[in-house]
C-alpha cells in the first residue's frame, strides 16, 4: 500500500547538513502493522513526517526517494495536492496528548472538523459520526462529553480522542508517532489493544514508530530497525525479537529490563520508618487525598521500588518524605529522628543527608549554571568543601557519574537527555548522601540510555552504601533495580513484597493488572525460559 | 467568579487612595493658585473667593473635607468655570473623549492584528520585517508629531479630510483616530506577532496540518484563540492608556473632550478639575484592566472553570 524508496532528507542549518534520513526504503501493507523502531534522532519520526509533508521546510529538504501510496508518489504532490490526502486517506496520531489537542476547543469540533472539511458533511451527520466514534475507543458517556475540552480528559482519553480524531474520515493508513510513550504502563496497554483492534476491525495499515522494542512487541507484524538515519534490519516479529542480525538490534532487545534483582541484603534496622503518613492538598471544596494513610519502612542500604500508576500519590510520598510538600499527618522517622517535627534549621543540617532526582533532567538543572557550578554548589552550599579544594571533587564526581572532565564548563543544553541525568545524579550524589529520592530518572529517556542510566545508578548505589527509593509507573525498570516493591493505588498501599515474590506471587487483584500491562510480557518469559 | 471581581474591587481601593492623596498634595505644591492673576484683586474679594472654595481652611482640613465629599460622588465645583461643577464637566467631555477613543483602538486592533498576524505566518522574511519595521516607527513617533504630518499630508496636499473639529463634517473623526490609535497598533502588532509565533508552534497546531486543514483554517481556527490572549489582556490598559492620553490629539485636532479640560485644568490650577478627572481615569484604568482580565481568563477554558467556581 505504502512503498517508500531510497528516501533521503537533510536538515540545511548555518552550522552545517544534518542528513536526517539516508536512504531509507520500506513498505506497509493493508492490514498489518509496520513498526519502525530507533532512538531519538534516528530519524524515523522525521521519515513518516515527510510522507505527508509536515516537516519544517527550511530547514528539512527531502533530497531523493519516492514514497509510492497507492501508486502515487506523494513527494511529487503538491500542498494542495498533499493536503487532501493528510488526515483522510492517511491520518496521524502523536506523541504527547497533551499538547496535540487545542486547548480552546471543544473535541467535538476538533473531531468534525476534519470530516465536515474533507466529506462536506453536515453538522449534525458529522457531530453523530464523532459520538460513535468516542464510543468505539471507549470514551464514556461520549453524547455528553464531546462538547468538553481537552483538559477536562486525563492522558489515556485524550489519546483515544486523538485516535478517533485520526480515525473520524476512514483512513487507509494510520501513522502512529510514539503514541503511548508519554502515557502510564497501565494506560499504554489498552491504547495498544485499541490500536491492535481498530486494525482488525478496519483493516487498515498502521505504522508504528516507537522507540521501545517491548511495547511493540505483542502487536507489531513487521518491524523496522532504524539507526542514525539509515534502516539497519527488516523483518518480521519472530525474525527480530528471535533472530536478530544486526548488532544494533541485539543491543535494543538486550536494553529491555527483563532481569530480576535477587534480594541478597540480610534484613538490616530501618533507616526511614513512615507511619501513617497523609499528604492532603487543599482543593476548592474536598481535599485532594494524595496519600491517605501509607506506612512502610526503606531499610538500610536497600532499594525500595514505590510503584503506581500517576495520580497515585508516588511522587508525593518521595517529596514528603524529604519535606519538600507539607505533611498533613502521619510521622516519617529518618534515623530515630521525626523529620515531620523538625524546624527549618535542623531540617537543612538534614538535606545533605538525603537528596532528590528528578523525572525531567531537562527542567530539573538550572540552564544558566555550567556543569562544574552545578556540582559545586551542593558541596559549597553544606560545607562540605571550600573554594580551594571543591575542584578535585566536582571532578571526582564527574568521574563517577561517567562524564568526560573536558565537559565541566558546559552548559546543561549541550548535553543529551541520558548525560544530564547523570548529572543530575551527580548532583544528588555530590553531599555523599545516605538517602536518595529517584523520582522517575529513566522514564523520559531513550530504551539504550534508561540501561545505561539504571546500571550507573545500580553501581553508584553499591559504591556510596545508597538507601533508594525509587520511584516509577514501570514495573519493567523498578524490579531490574529494588529488592523490595510497594505498590500504591489511588494513595492507599495495595501490596508490599520483595521484588520477586511481587513478580512470581502477586497477591492481589491491581498488582495482578499492573503485571499484565507490562509491554512484551510474551517476550520477557520467553527469554527468561531461554536464560 | 463574582469572589474574584469582588476581590480585585477591594484591591482598587488603597490604589485610588493613594492616587487622590498624591494628586491632591502634589497640585498644591506646584507655585501659584486658582486666582493668581495678573491684575491686582481687591483683598476682601480674593478673601471671599478663598472662603467660598475652602481655601481658607488648613491643607489637612481641605484634605478631609475634599473625602468627604468624593464618598458622595461629588467632585467638588470648579475653581475657574464658575457655577459648573467637576462632575458636568466630566460628564460633558468624557463622551467625546471615549469616542474618540474607541475609534482608536479599533484602528490599532484592526490594523495591528493584521500586520502582526500577516508578519508572523513567514518570520524573518520580507513579510514579516516591513510591518515589523512600520511598528517600531509607529512606536517611536510621538503623536505630537504624526498628527500635523497626517493634516499636512490628507488634509492640506491631498484635501481628502477635515483637519479640525469633531461631529462638524463627515470624516472629521478618522485622522484623530488614526493618529491617536498609531502607536497602540504598533504595540498589538508586535504583542499579536509573538503570540502567534509562540502558537504557531505548539503540537496541536501540527495536528491541525495533519487532518487536512487548509493553512488559512489552521490559521483562522486554531492559531488565533490562542495567539490572540496577549492582545486581548492589553486591550484594557491601552483603552484607559487611550483615554488618559487623548489631551495631545485633542488639541491638535480641536476637540472638545476631556484630555483639553484636563491639561487647561493643569495650567489654570483648577484644583478640584485636576483631581476629579484624576481619580474618574485612575478609576477606569482599574476598571479596564480588571475587565481585560476576566476577558483574557474566560478565553481560555483551563481558566474559565476556575472562575466559574464560586
Amino acid at each position: 500500500m505504502l512503498k517508500v524508496q531510497n528516501l533521503s532528507i537533510s536538515f540545511v542549518t548555518r552550522i552545517g547538513v544534518n542528513k536526517a534520513v539516508d536512504n531509507v526504503s520500506f513498505s506497509v501493507e493493508p492490514g498489518k502493522i509496520t513498526a519502525i523502531i530507533g532512538e531519538s534522532g534516528s530519524g524515523k519520526s522525521v521519515a513518516c513526517c515527510s510522507l505527508l509533508g509536515l516537516i519544517p521546510s527550511p530547514p528539512g529538504i527531502i533530497e531523493n526517494g519516492r514514497a509510492l501510496f497507492d501508486g502515487i508518489d506523494l513527494l511529487k504532490l503538491s500542498e494542495a495536492q498533499l493536503q487532501k490526502i493528510r488526515g483522510s486517506d492517511i491520518a496521524m496520531v502523536f506523541q504527547d496528548p497533551m499538547t496535540c489537542l487545542n486547548p480552546y476547543m471543544t473535541i467535538g469540533d476538533q473531531l468534525t472538523e476534519s470530516l465536515r472539511y474533507h466529506q462536506k458533511a453536515r453538522r449534525k451527520e458529522a457531530r453523530q459520526r464523532a459520538v460513535e466514534l468516542l464510543q468505539e475507543v471507549g470514551i464514556r458517556e461520549p453524547a455528553s462529553t464531546i462538547d468538553d475540552y481537552p483538559h477536562q480528559f486525563s492522558g489515556g482519553m485524550r489519546q483515544r480522542v486523538m485516535i478517533a480524531m485520526a480515525l473520524i474520515n476512514e483512513p487507509k493508513l494510520l501513522i502512529a508517532d510514539e503514541p503511548t510513550t508519554a502515557l502510564d504502563v497501565t494506560i499504554q496497554s489498552q491504547i495498544l489493544q485499541l490500536l491492535a483492534d481498530i486494525q482488525k476491525q478496519r483493516n487498515i495499515g498502521i505504522l508504528f514508530i516507537s522507540h521501545d522494542l517491548a511495547v511493540i512487541a505483542d502487536i507489531a507484524d513487521q518491524i523496522i530497525v532504524m539507526q542514525e538515519g539509515k534502516v539497519v534490519e527488516t523483518g518480521t516479529r519472530s525474525d527480530i525479537f528471535h533472530n536478530p542480525q544486526h548488532l544494533y538490534t541485539r543491543k535494543l532487545l538486550a536494553a529491555i529490563p527483563t532481569d530480576c534483582k535477587q534480594a541478597t541484603l540480610p534484613k538490616s534496622e530501618p533507616l526511614i520508618e513512615i507511619r501513617d503518613l497523609c499528604t492532603w492538598f487543599q482543593r476548592d471544596k474536598a481535599p485532594l487525598k494524595a496519600v491517605d494513610g501509607v506506612s512502610f519502612d526503606i531499610y538500610r542500604g536497600e532499594v525500595l521500588g514505590l510503584v503506581g500508576e500517576s495520580g497515585s500519590g508516588k511522587s508525593t510520598i518521595g517529596r514528603s518524605i524529604l519535606r519538600l510538600v507539607n505533611v498533613t499527618r502521619g510521622q516519617v522517622i529518618f534515623d530515630g529522628l521525626n523529620i515531620t517535627a523538625l524546624g527549618p534549621r535542623e531540617l537543612k543540617k538534614l538535606r545533605s543527608r538525603m537528596q532528590f532526582i528528578f523525572q525531567d533532567p531537562f527542567a530539573s538543572l538550572n540552564p544558566r549554571m555550567t556543569v562544574y557550578e552545578t556540582l559545586a554548589e551542593p558541596l559549597l552550599l553544606h560545607g562540605i568543601e571550600d573554594r580551594s579544594t571543591v575542584s578535585t571533587s566536582v571532578l571526582r564526581l564527574m568521574d563517577n557519574v561517567g562524564l568526560a572532565r573536558s565537559f565541566a564548563r558546559k552548559y546543561p543544553h549541550e548535553f543529551s537527555g541520558g548525560q544530564r541525568q547523570r548529572i543530575a545524579i551527580g548532583r544528588a550524589l555530590a553531599t555523599r548522601p545516605e538517602f536518595v529520592v529517584a523520582d522517575e530518572p529513566v522514564s523520559a529517556l531513550d530504551v539504550t540510555i534508561q540501561a545505561q542510566i539504571l546500571t550507573l545508578m545500580q553501581e553508584l548505589g553499591r559504591e556510596y552504601g545508597l538507601t533508594m527509593l525509587f520511584i516509577s509507573h514501570d514495573l519493567a525498570v523498578v524490579r531490574q533495580l529494588a529488592d523490595r516493591i510497594v505498590v500504591l493505588q489511588a494513595g492507599k498501599v495495595v501490596e508490599q513484597a520483595s521484588s520477586v515474590n511481587l513478580f512470581s506471587q502477586p497477591q492481589t487483584t491491581y498488582t495482578r493488572q499492573l503485571l499484565q500491562s507490562i509491554p512484551g510480557r510474551g517476550l520477557l518469559k520467553s527469554k527468561i525460559a531461554h536464560d | 467568579m463574582w469572589r474574584f471581581i469582588g476581590f480585585r474591587m477591594l484591591q482598587a481601593i488603597p490604589v485610588l487612595l493613594v492616587v487622590i492623596t498624591v494628586t491632591f498634595f502634589l497640585i498644591r505644591l506646584a507655585p501659584g493658585g486658582p486666582f493668581d492673576s495678573e491684575k491686582a484683586v481687591i483683598p476682601e474679594v480674593q478673601a471671599a473667593l478663598e472662603a467660598q472654595y475652602r481655601l481658607n481652611l488648613t491643607l489637612f482640613q481641605q484634605y478631609a473635607s475634599y473625602l468627604g465629599d468624593l464618598s458622595h460622588g461629588n467632585l467638588g465645583p470648579s475653581f475657574k468655570y464658575p457655577g459648573r461643577s467637576v462632575n458636568e464637566l466630566i460628564a460633558a467631555g468624557f463622551p467625546v473623549t471615549a469616542e474618540l477613543a474607541f475609534y482608536a483602538l479599533l484602528v490599532a486592533l484592526v490594523i495591528g492584528g493584521i500586520a502582526g498576524v500577516v508578519a508572523s505566518l513567514k518570520p524573518n522574511s520580507v513579510q514579516d520585517y516591513i510591518p515589523m519595521s512600520v511598528a517600531m516607527i509607529g512606536i517611536c513617533m510621538p503623536s505630537l508629531l504624526l498628527g500635523p504630518i497626517l493634516i499636512l499630508i490628507f488634509g492640506i496636499y491631498l484635501d481628502w479630510l477635515p483637519v479640525s473639529g469633531w461631529n462638524d463634517s463627515p470624516g472629521d473623526k478618522i485622522l484623530p483616530a488614526v493618529t491617536l490609535g498609531s502607536a497602540y497598533a504598533a504595540y498589538i502588532a508586535r504583542l499579536s506577532r509573538a503570540g502567534m509565533l509562540e502558537v504557531m508552534s505548539q503540537d496541536y497546531i501540527r495536528t491541525a496540518r495533519a487532518k487536512g486543514l487548509p493553512e488559512w483554517q489552521v490559521i483562522s481556527r486554531h492559531a488565533l484563540r490562542g495567539g490572540m490572549i496577549p492582545v486581548i489582556a492589553f486591550l484594557g490598559p491601552a483603552f484607559a492608556g487611550l483615554l488618559s492620553g487623548s489631551f495631545v490629539v485633542e488639541t491638535i485636532f480641536q476637540i472638545p473632550g476631556l484630555g483639553r479640560f484636563y491639561v487647561q485644568a493643569a495650567f489654570n490650577r483648577d484644583y478640584t478639575m485636576i483631581l476629579g478627572s484624576t481619580i474618574f481615569l485612575a478609576t477606569l484604568i482599574v476598571f479596564f484592566n480588571l475587565l481585560s482580565d476576566i476577558v483574557a481568563a474566560w478565553m481560555n477554558p483551563r481558566l474559565r472553570d476556575k472562575l466559574r467556581a464560586p
